[in-house]
C-alpha cells in the first residue's frame, strides 16, 4: 500500500484566516495542528486570483498560458492533462467532491459535463476522477448539493443568499445587522449547509473503498468565498462588534485614497464605481461605499464559515482515523486564491495582485508513514515561494511517481534549503479579462521581497504602469515603488525575469463560454 | 446598457450552400448544441434547450439575398435580446459566418453568446465535414 492523499482545498481564503499564520478572528485547531506537524508555506501564491484559472492550474500543474483558461468562463477542454488521471493509472481510486469549476457553471445550453452529472443521476468518471460530486456556494443550479438539497429539504432553498440578481449579476443586495453585500442570515441547519455536507460525501466516498486501496481525494469546499451566509445558529461565535478592522483596512478614506492613487488606475475606478473589469465583484457595488461596521461583519461572518470548514476537516481526519488509515494519509490544504477582504477598502477580487489575493494558507502534513518527525521530513516554515502549479508535482511525488512531462512546477520543498537546493526563486501570476469592453490584463512575478506586476496595453491602461513592493518593507504593499527611479534597476531585473520565465499564451485565446 | 458578443468562423464552402442550413430557422438545433428541439410557426419559433427549457422567439428577418437571419428571444428574463446570422461570400467559393447577440440584462449576452461560438464551430464541422464526405464517396 502506497501514502493515500486528501487534498482539501477551500475557495477565495485568505492567508490570515488561520491561528498558524497569525490570524485572531477564526478558532482553526485542526488546521493548525496539521501546520504543527506538518509544512506550512509563508509565500504559497497562485498563478490567478479567480476560480477556474487556478482550479485548473492545480489540476494540470500548469500556468493559465499554458492550459488555456484564462479568465472564468472560459471551460477547461476535456482532453486537458490532468493529475488525477496520472495517478488513477498507477492505481490509486480518485475523487473530487465539492466545488470543481473546471468548466463554466451558467450553462444555459447544458453543454458541459461538469454540470451534467447530477441532472442525470451520475457520478462521474471525469477528468480522471472515478467520483465527481459536486457543490458551490448555495442551492442554485445543476451540481449535486443543488439536487440534494431540493430533493431532501426544499424548504431550505431559498435560506441561501441569492449569489446572483435577477440580471444575472453578481448581486449587491446588503444584508446582515449592516447591510454588507453578500452578507445574509441563512436560517439553514448547520447540517444541510454544504460546507458539511461536503464532508459527509467525503466520508461517505471514503467508507465506500476497501482498506487496501490507495486513493487521492480531492475535498473542495465552496466556503468561505461570498456569499457570508453561514447557517444563522453559528454566527453567534463571533461578535462583529469585538472584530478587530483588518490591518490592510486605512480607516481614513483620504489617506486610503491617497494609496489607492498611488497605484495603477484600476485599482481608483473600481473604488469609485468608474470602472468594472470583471464578474466576481458586484458590478451594482461601490466599494468606497464600505463602512468599518460592514467589514467588522463580513470579516465575522467569513470567520465563522472558515471555523465550519476547520471543523468539518476534522470530522473528516477522524474517519480516516478510524479506517485506520491516519499514518498513511498526506494532507495539503489550501485555496483556489484571497479575498481582498477590505484591504484598501475593498472586498472581493479582481485585477489586484497584492497579498490579499495572492498570499494563501498552504500546508502539507506528510504522511507519518512518509517520515513526519523522521529522517526525511521535518515540520518546518518555508519562506521561499512556491506556487499552485506545484501541487500536481507533488501529488506524484507522494505517490511515488515521477512528474508528468507537461507539468510546469516542481514538487513542493520540504524545508527552505530544499528550496534553495532546486531553486524555488520566483512565482508568476498572470490576469486577463474582457468584459464587455474593458479589457485588463497583468503578469507578475513573486521573487524574494519583491512583488512586480506590469498592465500591459488594454482598455485600461497603457502599458506604462505597473506596481512595485517591497513585502519586507511594506508587507501591507501600500508604497507603490513602480516610478520610484530609486527602483529602477530593481523594477528592470524583475521585469526581465518574468518574461525570461512567462510562458507564451497559446492563440488564438480560447471563447468565453460564459460570465463564471 | 447592451452586452454584445460576436463570434465568426470562415467556412471553406460558398456561402449558398451555407445559407441553406444557417438560414432555415426550423433546422437551428441541428447545429446548435445544446439545443435539442425546434418548431416555427409563421414568425414564432421555440427551441428546446438541452435542460429541457422552451424558449419562445420571433423571427425578425430572414433575409435570402443578404443571407442574413435575425430573430430575439422572448421569455420574460430578457429585457432585450437580438440574434442575428450573417453569411457573408467571400468571393473565393468560401463565406464568413458572424453571429452576433446583444442583450438586456448583459449578462445574458454571455451565456447565450458562449453557446453561438460552440454553433458555429459545430456548423463548420457538419458543412465542411459532409462535403467532404460527398467528395470522397462521389
Amino acid at each position: 500500500m502506497g501514502r493515500k492523499i486528501l487534498f482539501v482545498t477551500t475557495d477565495q481564503q485568505r492567508f490570515d484566516t488561520l491561528g498558524c499564520n497569525g490570524g485572531t478572528v477564526a478558532r482553526t485547531p485542526v488546521v493548525d495542528a496539521l501546520a504543527a506537524h506538518g509544512i506550512r508555506y509563508e509565500r504559497a501564491v497562485p498563478q490567478s486570483v479567480v476560480c477556474m484559472p487556478s482550479r485548473s492550474t492545480m489540476l494540470t500543474g500548469q500556468s493559465p498560458s499554458t492550459h488555456g483558461v484564462w479568465m472564468n468562463g472560459v471551460a477547461l477542454p476535456e482532453t486537458a492533462p490532468s493529475v488525477a488521471e496520472v495517478l488513477a493509472a498507477a492505481g490509486y481510486r480518485t475523487a473530487i467532491i465539492g466545488k470543481p469549476h473546471f468548466e463554466p457553471f451558467l450553462d444555459a445550453f447544458a453543454r458541459f459535463a461538469e454540470n451534467g452529472f447530477a441532472r442525470a443521476g451520475t457520478f462521474g468518471p471525469h477528468r480522471g476522477f472515478e467520483h465527481f460530486e459536486s457543490a458551490t456556494h448555495g442551492a442554485a443550479g445543476p451540481l449535486h448539493y443543488a439536487r440534494w438539497l431540493n430533493a431532501t429539504h426544499p424548504e431550505a432553498v431559498d435560506m441561501y443568499y441569492p449569489v446572483l440578481d435577477s440580471s444575472l449579476e453578481v448581486n449587491a443586495m446588503g444584508g446582515g445587522d449592516n447591510g454588507a453585500p453578500q452578507a445574509w442570515c441563512n436560517n439553514i441547519p448547520r447540517e444541510w449547509y454544504h460546507t458539511d455536507w461536503v464532508a459527509d460525501r467525503t466520508i461517505s466516498w471514503l467508507d465506500s473503498l476497501p482498506v487496501e486501496d490507495d486513493w487521492f481525494c480531492w475535498m473542495s469546499f465552496p466556503d468561505p468565498h461570498h456569499p457570508w451566509d453561514p447557517p444563522a445558529s453559528e454566527v453567534g461565535r463571533i461578535d462583529w462588534r469585538e472584530v478587530p478592522l483588518p490591518a490592510g483596512y486605512i480607516e481614513k478614506a483620504t489617506e486610503r485614497e491617497r494609496v489607492l492613487d498611488a497605484k495603477p488606475r484600476h485599482w481608483r475606478a473600481w473604488y469609485d464605481g468608474r470602472m468594472v473589469s470583471n464578474y466576481e465583484a458586484p458590478m451594482h457595488w461601490v466599494p468606497a461605499t464600505l463602512t468599518a461596521d460592514q467589514l467588522r461583519e463580513v470579516t465575522a461572518l467569513n470567520a465563522v464559515e472558515c471555523e465550519l470548514i476547520d471543523e468539518a476537516i476534522g470530522r473528516v481526519l477522524a474517519a480516516i482515523a478510524a479506517r485506520g488509515q491516519g499514518d498513511d494519509v498526506d494532507i495539503i490544504f489550501t485555496t483556489d486564491h484571497g479575498e481582498l477582504g477590505g484591504d484598501f477598502g475593498l472586498m472581493f477580487k479582481g485585477p489586484y495582485h497584492v497579498d490579499a489575493l495572492m498570499r494563501l494558507p498552504l500546508i502539507w502534513r506528510p504522511a507519518a508513514s512518509a517520515g513526519i518527525g523522521g529522517a526525511d521530513i521535518t515540520p518546518a516554515t518555508v519562506t521561499r515561494p512556491v506556487g499552485l502549479i506545484d501541487l500536481a508535482p507533488t501529488f506524484c511525488k507522494i505517490a511515488g511517481l515521477a512528474s508528468a512531462p507537461w507539468m510546469e512546477g516542481k514538487a513542493l520543498p520540504v524545508s527552505d534549503a530544499d528550496a534553495d537546493e532546486r531553486g524555488f526563486e520566483r512565482v508568476l501570476t498572470e490576469w486577463d479579462s474582457e468584459l464587455f469592453g474593458v479589457g485588463v490584463h497583468l503578469r507578475t512575478i513573486t521573487r524574494e521581497s519583491w512583488v512586480c506586476t506590469t498592465c500591459l496595453p488594454g482598455s485600461a491602461h497603457d502599458g506604462t504602469e505597473g506596481e512595485l513592493y517591497n513585502l519586507a518593507e511594506d508587507p501591507l504593499q501600500q508604497a507603490n515603488r513602480w516610478d520610484d527611479p530609486q527602483y529602477a534597476t530593481v523594477r528592470a531585473d524583475l521585469l526581465a525575469d518574468l518574461w525570461n520565465h512567462q510562458s507564451p499564451s497559446k492563440l488564438p485565446l480560447r471563447s468565453v463560454e460564459a460570465p463564471v | 446598457m447592451y452586452g454584445t458578443i460576436r463570434h465568426e468562423i470562415r467556412i471553406e464552402r460558398p456561402a449558398g450552400q451555407v445559407w441553406e442550413l444557417a438560414g432555415n430557422a426550423s433546422r437551428l438545433h441541428e447545429w446548435f448544441p445544446g439545443i435539442i428541439e425546434c418548431t416555427v410557426d409563421g414568425n414564432q419559433r421555440t427551441i428546446v434547450t438541452a435542460t429541457g427549457i422552451p424558449m419562445p422567439e420571433e423571427i425578425l428577418a430572414c433575409d435570402d439575398t443578404q443571407r442574413r437571419f435575425q430573430y430575439r428571444i422572448v421569455t420574460p428574463i430578457f429585457k432585450h435580446h437580438r440574434g442575428t446570422i450573417d453569411v457573408i461570400d467571400l468571393g473565393d467559393e468560401t463565406c464568413l459566418v458572424v453571429y452576433s447577440t446583444e442583450a438586456d440584462p448583459r449578462t445574458m449576452a454571455m451565456v447565450i453568446g458562449g453557446g453561438t461560438a460552440a454553433a458555429l464551430q459545430e456548423l463548420k464541422r457538419q458543412i465542411e465535414g459532409a462535403t467532404r464526405q460527398m467528395k470522397g464517396t462521389g
